[in-house]
């Protein structure tokens, strides 16, 4: 008999059933019961209803029943907490019961149920369990002090745990010490401030000889506590370092990778001079390799690591290049980050090698590999100069294979070899020129075309070739249409007699017949220039380009460092720092590797001063949350932040290559031409895409957009300000804000000379036209006026966020007075963000600034709902279906370039919904979520 | 609140897509989750290349690939993924070494006892007990006798008593054991991953080597194992029973073993004048232009073999998408063409130099499709009993701390690791 008869009862009535089996009398029954309904968990089946019952069962002698009966509490106490509570009687019994296991499993269970009042169950047990003389008991409540620490952290202070905690450290246990390690780190980590492992020369030494004690997972844990530590000098560096080389040889491949992650950062300090440099160099070698022979999976986490450290310390692997080739059935992501590695260990001595490997794998079957191992060709050429010749009779090989996409990709690349080595290989354009037809891929056509009119001069027929392109111009995407204006430019310079026509043919498809902006103002550029002064104009177009740079897809200094102090973790297989897309990470804490430090060196002297400190922070990159509610407030200083900020550097280098771009763009060699080195992985054309993100603007306003507008109420009682009522309500409409006011005069006299001014409030708000009463307004009369708003104005933040003081003056007095404006008058027509974007950033900010609403009785369906938000600008960019509840992905975007991310849950037949908000500037949500009830429920 | 939990969630699915175990260490989470899973899974088209690290919006997927299983864990912060990757594998193993094979039909006949060791195995996200040693002692393997007797007389396949080797400092052996035979076997193992070139010359050779062991021996022995020539292994992972300062200073291991079965250490040894090729294969295979068939032809022979027969030979080819049907005779041993995955074997035996093993024939080619592009790599297995193809040799195995005389034994066995041949 197996345990699959677990499963096999009958569906109807099965609870009813098992509640039976569960209160029988027979001990045996019993048992089967809780074990059918530990079945029906692991198969996520909810059994919580089954509690008071199972719990029932929990007081016996029998250690398997109890055991059991645990099981299944710890399934439930997480989510039950009420209920386990029922449960905790017997647990303070059980942790007095002489059987240490049945000891540890109730203080165990307890520390799982998170209610506050449990705590006050919990310490005295718990105290006890962390000097048991079982040491069994003693780890299980070492870790469980961490959960404590979740539920109630100065409880846990108080009752001066974490010194108990602190002490488990020298535990005579292994066991013991892995787990007080574990619990310490949480605490530390999830409680920066709490100071808990503060590192000093005594407790490392204490964790260092842990180290030896410990169980392989408790290594990994102190090894990354080790790796937070600042080391005073470079002698005690080297010590650390000598007494963590032996975990390289380690079975566990998480241990060796920690460890290799201290050594690497610890290296820092050495100075290159020192043997022991020499030799630590020589260690790390062997275990990094082995790990290679591991699961495909670790060998994936292990790449993606080895990438970063052979881009920090080259040194360390440039004599095992052959552990990176590939074999056939590896699994493609192992294959992809092998051949990266190959790249960059390429050098004089082993290109001979990696050619010939590369040209075997440019053979395979799989697509993607074989196009990346045809690139990977291209980047040895530029990377090593010495080989560029054998690369491009290599590529030209792969060219004779004709397989298209080999063909393709092969070309894209000579075009670089080309940029690099100018005049050398321009042999080879025949047999380009022989493969025109086959192309049929964007980037290659680009490339070929670029090609041919860089070396109009060289090949006959250019005119032939390039006026070939023409036919079919408006199919071309833009990347072509911009190549073949220019080339057809260069040609027309460099052979100014034969190719007057067409020139003219494409400088007039270019400017009258296209809609494509980017390629209009390129061609009236090359227009004017060509008819002013085509001298200049020769200069211009036909200057000499700057030479493309060796080395392609280098991760940017700073970021490396950091990513070095992150070796083994996530933020190392994403090659983005944790703060970039961890939710609930380490927040804006950076991580820098230390600075060199020489033990000889003075104290006094200032370089050596700050080395005993904590490392001086690095330059901070990536916006803070600090820097987005600077945003928010400074709006005049500066133009918002329009899209959701990513990792900075690649924001940063953005900006550059737009620049670059469009100095490119000017000496005509655009948009392709962007030297590889310069530009990360970026989508679209530089000029381009700033170009249409204003026509989205504008078709966006395009479509109506009718806002929800609220009744008008009163703002200002006439017994307030002298007799002049005046009630209002906001609305926004295609695009523009506007108050629409009605002021009526209940006084005896008449008004006039009216005149409004808002205070400086959050969103900058402010009058766009004066307030214009046409005539004076006698009394009980009254007058429906609406005054357009912007939000150019000086912005000051008010609390509440969206209050607005005005003031209005007639011929009577000036009046003041205050009133709330709707969020969603802020919420701008182009708030649709795009689906990866969205993705992205809903992972890049952080989980503190998620909040979640209700909204209750909102009779409306999914498709509904999202209408009816579309008109207020909020934007559906994703809908899934999950469990039978819809889940709306919706953003929607301020007009000072703020954007608040939601997830609009809702389940059919319940007219409660869950909004959960994120957004940078939290404190928009709550007013956000005041505009949803606001537009769903009128 | 921030969630500073390590792993919060464990789903085993088959391969056909069903979940059909789940075990949650912390708060319950959806099974929906597994859908970006499931979604990755569509995109990579073959099993085994599923990225092992997925991102979803709310959590990540860190994700093994086992006995035709995917363990799939649920992370939500920034944890060392090979940290989940190592201990995920070694789920696999207690699987494996509880019930004999780490199936689906296994576990779910002992979905009690998994829950339980998974229990075990990880308390707040943090791994606690791994060592099968330990685990063993907590949550009793079952037997098919155990199971007899369990429901007979009602008794319990859980430990009463707590596990000895929590007790003292090495925690990966149990205290009181006996045995009325006292053994202590060990096996060298070697596997040469090699990357043979179209004309024969090796690009890339190394030796990945083992050294397990199967150790009865009563009481708490303490062992010295030395070599003829240690210099070989300067690249070695130790199980952590092995005394590190010992192997540094004197290069012999030193340690008091688990009980049982367990991997003493790994090592490669990679310097290409050291790694023997034993078997060349000559072959060729070629398609012709505008014409539905193709020649194949390869034979096998032996190389540097150190006079060893080499056996249990099996050559398996990819062969190229058009290839319709193969037929071949083969001079010895048997083969098979899957006509839907297009995987050739070749099961050979062994050789005989008087006469080589050959494969040859014509193969059949979708007509009217264009020649392969790509020549098939040749994966080649095989075995050399009695020869470590690195020359290692164990010197001698010495006893401490016990009186009685154990038996003690060394087989060497070379195979072939991922042995391919290019054409």
């Amino acid at each position: 008999m197996t345990d699959s008869k677990y499963f096999t009862t009958t569906k109807k009535g099965e609870i009813f059933e098992l509640k039976a089996e569960l209160n029988s009398d027979k001990k045996e029954k019993k048992k089967e019961a809780v074990k059918k309904v530990i079945a029906s968990m692991t198969v996520g089946k909810d059994v919580s209803a089954l509690f008071p019952d199972v719990v029932n069962c929990m007081q016996t002698d029998n250690l398997e029943l109890k055991k059991l009966v645990y099981l299944y509490l710890m399934n439930y106490a997480k989510s039950q907490p009420d209920m386990a509570i029922m449960a905790v009687n017997t647990f303070v019994k059980d942790c007095e019961d002489p059987n240490p296991l049945i000891r540890a499993l109730a203080v165990r269970t307890m520390g799982c149920i998170r209610v506050d009042k449990i705590t006050e169950y919990l310490c005295e047990p718990l105290r006890k369990c962390l000097k048991d003389e079982d040491p069994y008991v003693r780890k299980t409540a070492a870790v469980c002090v961490a959960k404590l620490h979740d539920i109630n952290a100065q409880l846990v202070e108080d009752q001066g745990f974490l010194d108990t905690l602190k002490d488990l450290i020298s535990d005579s246990n292994p066991m013991v010490v892995a787990n007080a390690v574990a619990a310490l780190s949480e605490i530390a980590e999830s409680h920066p401030s709490s100071n808990l492992l503060d590192l000093n020369p005594q407790s490392i030494n204490k964790l260092l000889t842990a180290l030896n004690e410990c169980t392989e997972w408790g290594q990994i844990f102190i090894l990354d506590c080790l790796a937070n530590y600042m080391p005073k000098d470079d002698r005690e560096a080297q010590s650390i370092c000598e007494r963590v080389t032996p975990r390289l040889s380690h079975a566990n491949s998480a241990v060796v990778l920690s460890a290799v992650k201290v050594l690497m950062k610890f290296m820092e300090m050495l100075s290159k001079d020192l043997d022991y440099y020499g030799t630590l160099l020589k260690k790390l070698a062997p275990p990094l390799v082995t790990l290679l022979s591991a699961e495909p999976e670790l060998q994936y986490v292990a790449l993606r690591n080895i990438n970063l450290i052979v881009q920090k310390r080259p040194e360390i692997l440039k004599h095992e290049m052959k552990v990176f080739f590939v074999k056939y059935n590896d699994p493609i992501y192992v294959k992809l980050e092998k051949l990266d590695i190959m790249i960059r260990l390429a050098s004089q001595a082993n290109i001979a090698q990696v050619l010939a490997e590369l040209k075997e794998y440019a053979t395979e079957v799989d697509v993607d590999f074989v196009r990346k191992a045809v690139r990977a060709i291209g980047r040895c050429a530029i990377k090593v100069e010495q080989s560029a010749e054998r690369c491009v009779s290599t590529l030209l090989d792969l060219i004779q294979t004709k397989v298209n996409y080999v063909v393709q990709e092969a070309i894209v690349v000579i075009k670089d070899i080309f940029r690099k080595y100018p005049n050398k290989y321009e042999s080879v354009i025949a047999t380009l020129c022989e493969n025109l037809d086959s192309l049929d891929e964007p980037e290659a056509r680009a490339a070929m075309i670029w090609i041919v009119g860089e070396y109009a001069e060289r090949i006959d027929n250019a005119d032939e070739l390039l006026e070939s392109f023409l036919e079919g111009f408006h199919d071309e995407s833009t990347q072509v249409q911009l190549q073949l204006l220019t080339a057809i430019v260069k040609l027309f310079l460099k052979k100014p007699t034969e190719t007057q026509e067409l020139v003219q043919q494409v400088l007039s498809l270019a400017t009258q017949d296209s809609d494509n902006p980017d390629l209009r103002d390129r061609g009236y550029i090359y227009w004017r220039l060509l008819s002013t002064d085509p001298v200049a104009a020769k200069e211009v177009v036909l200057a000499e380009k700057p030479l493309i740079s060796e080395e392609t897809d280098l991760i940017e200094p700073t970021l490396l460092d950091e990513l070095i102090c992150y070796i083994g973790t996530l933020a190392s297989v994403y090659h983005k720092p944790p703060s970039a897309f961890v939710e609930g990470g380490r927040g804006v804490v950076h991580k820098s590797l230390p600075p060199r430090t020489a033990s000889n060196e003075s104290t006094e002297s200032p370089e050596a001063a700050p080395a005993g400190a904590p490392t001086g922070e690095q330059p901070d990159v990536i916006p803070t949350q600090g820097d987005l509610l600077g945003d928010l407030l400074n709006l005049d200083l500066g133009p918002p932040v329009s899209g959701p900020p990513l990792a900075t550097s690649s924001v940063q280098m953005g900006a550059v290559d737009l620049l670059g771009g469009g100095l490119d763009s000017l000496i005509g060699d655009t948009n392709f031409g962007a030297p590889p080195a310069a530009a990360p992985a970026r989508p679209g054309a530089p000029i381009g895409s700033g170009l249409s993100d204003l026509f989205d603007l504008t078709s966006g306003v395009g479509t109506l957009s009718g806002s929800y507008v609220a009744p008008k109420a009163v703002w200002l009682p006439a017994m307030k300000a002298k007799g002049l009522e005046i009630s209002g309500t906001f609305t926004r409409q295609v695009g523009s804000i506007s108050m629409d006011l009605q002021l009526t005069n209940k006084a005896l006299q008449v008004m006039m000379d009216f005149a409004i001014q808002f205070n400086r409030n959050s969103f900058g708000l402010a009058p766009a036209a004066p307030l214009q009463v046409h005539a004076p307004l006698s009394p009980n009369q009254t007058v429906e006026i609406s005054l357009p708003l912007n939000t150019v104005g000086s912005v000051m933040k008010m609390d509440p966020l969206n209050n607005l003081q005005v003031a209005v003056k007639n011929n009577i007095d000036i009046f003041y007075f205050s009133t709330l404006y709707p969020l969603h008058i802020l919420f701008v027509e182009d708030g649709k963000m795009d689906r990866q974007m969205f993705l992205a950033t809903w992972k890049d900010i952080p989980n503190e600034n998620e909040a979640q609403f209700q909204i209750r009785d909102c009779p409306l369906n999914a498709e509904a709902v999202s209408s009816r938000l579309q008109s207020s600008n909020i934007f559906t960019i994703a809908k899934r279906n999950v469990e039978g509840q819809d889940m709306l992905y919706q953003s929607l975007k301020l007009t000072n370039g703020i954007w608040v991310l939601a997830e609009l849950r809702i389940q059919p037949g319940n007219t409660s919904f869950t909004l959960s908000l994120k957004c940078r500037a939290p404190e928009v949500s709550p007013h956000v979520y005041q505009a949803y009830e606001t537009i769903l429920k009128n | 609140m921030v969630e500073k939990k390590m792993i919060h969630s464990l789903f085993l699915i088959n391969c056909s897509g069903d979940i059909f175990l789940e075990k949650h260490w912390k708060s319950v989470v959806s099974q929906s989750v597994c859908d970006y899973f499931f979604e990755a899974q569509e995109k990579a088209a073959d099993v085994e290349n599923v990225p092992p690290v997925i991102s979803t919006p709310h959590h990540y997927l860190i994700s093994i690939y086992r006995d035709k299983l995917f363990f799939v864990s649920v992370i939500q912060t920034e944890v060392p993924p090979l940290f989940v990757i190592e201990f995920l594998h070694r789920v696999a193993d207690t699987f494996q070494d509880y019930f004999g094979e780490c199936s689906e039909a296994a576990i779910k006949d002992n979905v009690v006892i998994v829950y339980e060791l998974l229990e075990e195995m990880l308390d707040n996200g943090f791994p606690l007990a791994t060592e099968s040693n330990i685990l063993k002692e907590l949550i009793k393997p079952p037997t098919i006798l155990r199971s007899v007797v369990n429901s007979i007389t009602g008794s319990s396949n859980v430990g009463d008593t707590l596990p000895t080797g929590q007790l003292s400092n090495i925690p990966w052996r149990r205290a009181g054991v006996k045995y009325t035979n006292n053994e202590a076997y060990f096996d060298v193992i070697e596997e040469i991953d090699a990357i043979i070139d179209k004309s024969g010359s090796t690009v890339f050779a190394e030796i990945q080597g083992v050294i397990d062991a199967c150790i009865k021996l009563s009481g708490m022995p303490d062992l010295s194992l030395s070599f003829m020539n240690p210099r070989l292994l300067d690249d070695v992972s130790f199980h952590p029973c092995i005394r590190f300062k010992r192997w540094e200073s004197e290069r012999v291991l030193s340690f008091i073993p688990p009980d049982g079965n367990f991997r003493l250490i790994s090592y490669r040894v990679s310097s290409q004048n050291l790694v023997a090729i034993p078997v060349y294969v000559k072959h060729s295979i070629s398609f012709k232009e505008n014409s539905s068939c193709g020649r194949f032809d390869i034979t096998i022979g032996p190389k540097q073999n150190m006079g060893k027969t080499i056996e249990g030979i099996t050559v398996t080819v990819h062969m190229p998408k058009v290839v319709l049907n193969m037929s071949l005779t083969p001079a010895q041993g048997s083969y098979t063409f899957d006509p839907v995955t297009k995987v050739l074997t070749w099961d050979v035996g062994k050789i005989t130099p008087q006469k080589l093993p050959s494969l040859k024939g014509l193969v059949n080619l979708q007509s009217g499709a264009p020649k392969p592009e790509e020549n098939p790599s040749l994966n080649i297995q095989f075995k050399i009993q009695q020869l470590a193809i690195s020359g290692l040799k164990v010197n001698r195995l010495d006893m401490y701390g016990e009186k009685y005389k154990p038996f003690k034994g060394v087989k060497y066995v070379t195979k072939a690791g991922k042995f391919q041949v290019r054409t």
